[in-house]
């Protein structure tokens, strides 16, 4: 079985984002990981092969060159091969066009099965996957919290408002992980040392046939106009004073203040 | 000259900084609390591969030169010291095994170190010889197949949980320190038993025990290297075991600060964050310069030991510098965090507790400053 799982890197949830003076977001200083739900998708896939004895789990990420450390990851905690469509000065983006590029790169890979997780962690659109589906013609289910594999086909437990969804599905298909799928397991020092060994193919969007423009500004359907920072939140104010006291006084100030009553 | 991180470096610091934060961190204080040594945490850490980074790959282990474990071992001092430092003894004793041990010895022992089914402890210490290890008074004298051991051994890392014990004991001769050869014990040796645990004020969830040895006969292909050869054995490992004492120091001294510094942005007194006085802006620049120098002195010292340089000195000045900045750098997290930082819901008076022993074992920091000035004198 040929597993494929499409990868995006994003920063650690811990990272303080901050924007630069032209209104991007500032990369110094930034910790870039796996975005957590791939990763729940890297170690499904590890725990298929495993379940089979067999099969090939190949990591595909579109990004910048610095996306390689984190394919290295995928491939230190078990992966066999790693792809990077290099994106490196790419501008303007959406999700429409990275799918493009996702779709394009995949005529490069053979596979059984795709797995991808959700969504991302930065933006959480959760729709590149879907578009890729899309783009292949093939299945899609997604927000997975359980995959089984028969001959063919598999049944995928997903997660709805209110209870679950049991669907079978012919292959190939692509699923797309949600928490609960398989909890990642930790690269071992061995795997990190051998991650540097496992083959990475690279392409350049020249490569894939593809017009930097037409999957950059000039093809995406979303516009980013501007990004800002959440205005942050104002300390709190404590009344003091005995409670019957301080109670009148918050009310005076909800009133007067913050003008809620 | 080149102060970058390898790419498969970053790699492993990340993973075992997620290893401690997930695994190693929530635990740390009950841990200490109730004085429990988690054996599972230690097989936990064996499956990554932290048991086998001084074992060489044909023996089943990733064999990391000094500097790479000093990073690794200061990421898991932050969550928890007691933890890094029965590890880092772990390590050293596969290390003099690899190092010294013969081919029969290495496969019998280092594939089982490295998966973690044997833990390994180094024995040196006795009730009359700490600081002067040369003075030590346990014996081995050889009889027909076997050498039979009699004496015993205290505040031993890991004592009674241990499996393979490497014992540093006299053998006779004429010069003091020649007199003296290592041997390797495995737990459940007739004649090998285990003495009191000791009560200790911190570094709790690392047993410390005696060993006593009663007519104890082991097989005589256990001993390590040559006969004679045992003091050079046990300089060997202090040497590469005091870089992990003084990575663990600044690991200890980094969650110091970062939970000071986190806590005098929250605390607010007359009117503002106690982080906006100035007072307390100075002690937290101070001690992260301390952490950034030691840490520099650390990686350095093991840099020179990993191109076999002479680094005895170096060694020796980077954990008494690192031990000694952990205690200030503790206490003065303590003190940060006033009566919080005194109290057990936040870590530091842990912390704190912990870096006192670091200025003591392996050598204290007295014997440190005896070598640096021996190396400075030319004596
Ligand atoms: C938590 C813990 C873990 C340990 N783990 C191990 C272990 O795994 N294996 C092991 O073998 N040992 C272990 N030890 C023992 C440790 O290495 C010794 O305690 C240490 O070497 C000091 O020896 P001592 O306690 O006998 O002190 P002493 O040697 O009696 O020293 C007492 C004081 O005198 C000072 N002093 C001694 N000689 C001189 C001198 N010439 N000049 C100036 N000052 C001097 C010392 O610095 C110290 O301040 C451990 C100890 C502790 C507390």
């Amino acid at each position: 079985m040929k597993i494929l799982v499409l990868m995006k890197q994003t920063f650690d949830t811990e990272t303080k984002i901050s924007l630069d003076a032209n209104g991007k977001i500032d990369e110094a200083g930034v910790n870039f990981v796996v975005n957590p739900y791939c990763e729940f998708a890297v170690e499904e896939a590890l725990r298929i092969k495993e379940r089979l004895g067999a099969g090939e789990v190949t990591v595909l990420s579109v990004g910048p060159e610095r996306a390689e450390t984190s394919i290295r990851q995928c491939l230190a905690m078990g992966a066999d091969k790693g792809v990077l469509v290099n994106t490196g000065g790419l501008e303007g983006g959406d999700e429409f066009t990275t799918a493009q590029i996702v779709a394009k790169a995949i005529e490069k890979v053979e596979y059984d099965i795709i797995l991808a997780g959700f969504q991302a962690v930065d933006d959480g659109s959760a729709q590149v996957a879907p578009r890729v589906a899309e783009l292949l013609g093939i299945p899609q289910v997604t927000v997975i919290t359980k995959l089984e594999l028969e001959d063919g086909k598999a049944i995928a437990t997903r997660e709805i408002d209110d209870g679950v969804e049991i669907i079978e599905v012919a292959l190939p298909a692509i699923f797309t992980a949600q928490q609960g799928l398989a909890e990642p397991r930790y690269p071992s020092m061995k795997g990190i040392m051998q991650a540097k060994k496992k083959p990475m193919e690279r392409y350049s969007l020249a490569d894939l046939g593809l017009d930097a423009g037409l999957v950059g500004t000039d093809g995406a359907k979303v516009k980013i106009v501007e990004l800002s920072l959440p205005t942050p939140r104002k300390g709190g104010k404590i009344v003091e004073g005995e409670p019957a006291e301080a109670a009148q006084k918050v009310v005076q100030l909800l009133r007067s203040e913050a003008k809620v009553i | 000259m080149d102060f970058e991180l390898t790419q498969e470096q970053e790699a492993m610091k990340r993973m075992v900084k997620q290893f401690t934060r997930l695994e190693i961190a929530p635990y740390a204080a009950e841990w200490d609390e109730k004085g429990e040594f988690s054996r599972a945490t230690f097989n936990y850490m064996s499956e990554l591969g932290l048991a086998g980074m001084s074992i060489p790959e044909e023996y089943g282990g990733t064999e990391l030169d000094n500097l790479t474990i000093a990073l690794v071992l200061e990421e898991i001092a932050q969550g928890c010291a007691a933890t890094a430092t029965y590890l880092a003894v772990h390590n050293m004793v596969a290390g003099v095994i690899h190092k010294f041990g013969t081919v029969e010895q290495k496969l019998k022992w280092l594939p089982v170190m490295g998966s973690g089914k044997k833990l390994g402890a180094f024995c040196l210490t006795e009730p009359n010889a700490g600081s002067d290890a040369a003075g030590i008074q346990t014996t081995a004298r050889a009889e027909g197949d076997y050498y039979v051991i009699n004496g015993s051994k205290i505040y031993i890392t890991s004592g009674g949980e241990a499996e393979v014990y490497v014992v540093v004991v006299k053998t006779g001769g004429k010069k003091k320190s020649a007199a003296i050869s290592t041997f390797i014990v495995e737990k459940g040796t007739p004649g090998f038993t285990f003495g009191k645990t000791e009560r200790k004020m911190g570094l709790n969830a690392s047993p410390n025990r005696e060993l006593v040895f009663q007519d104890c006969r082991i097989p005589k292909e256990n001993i390590l290297g040559s006969p004679g050869q045992g003091f050079k054995i046990a300089m060997t490992a202090l040497e590469s075991g005091r870089i992990n004492i003084g990575s663990i120091a600044v690991g200890l001294a980094q969650a110091a600060l970062d939970t000071a510094v986190q806590y005098a942005k929250e605390r607010r007194q007359f009117g503002r964050p106690i982080a906006g006085f100035q007072g307390i802006q100075f002690m937290m620049a101070d001690m992260a310069t301390d952490i950034e120098a030691a840490r520099g002195l650390v990686q350095r010292a093991a840099f020179l030991l990993d191109r076999r340089k002479y680094a005895r000195t170096m060694v020796a000045m980077a954990k008494k510098f690192a031990t000694d900045a952990a205690m200030r750098i503790t206490t003065d997290a303590v003190q940060i965090m006033g009566g919080c930082g005194y109290i057990k819901e936040y870590p530091v008076e842990r912390y704190m507790r912990a870096a006192k022993v670091l200025q003591i074992l392996e050598g204290t920091n007295q014997i440190q400053r005896l070598i640096i000035a021996k190396d400075l004198l030319g004596w």
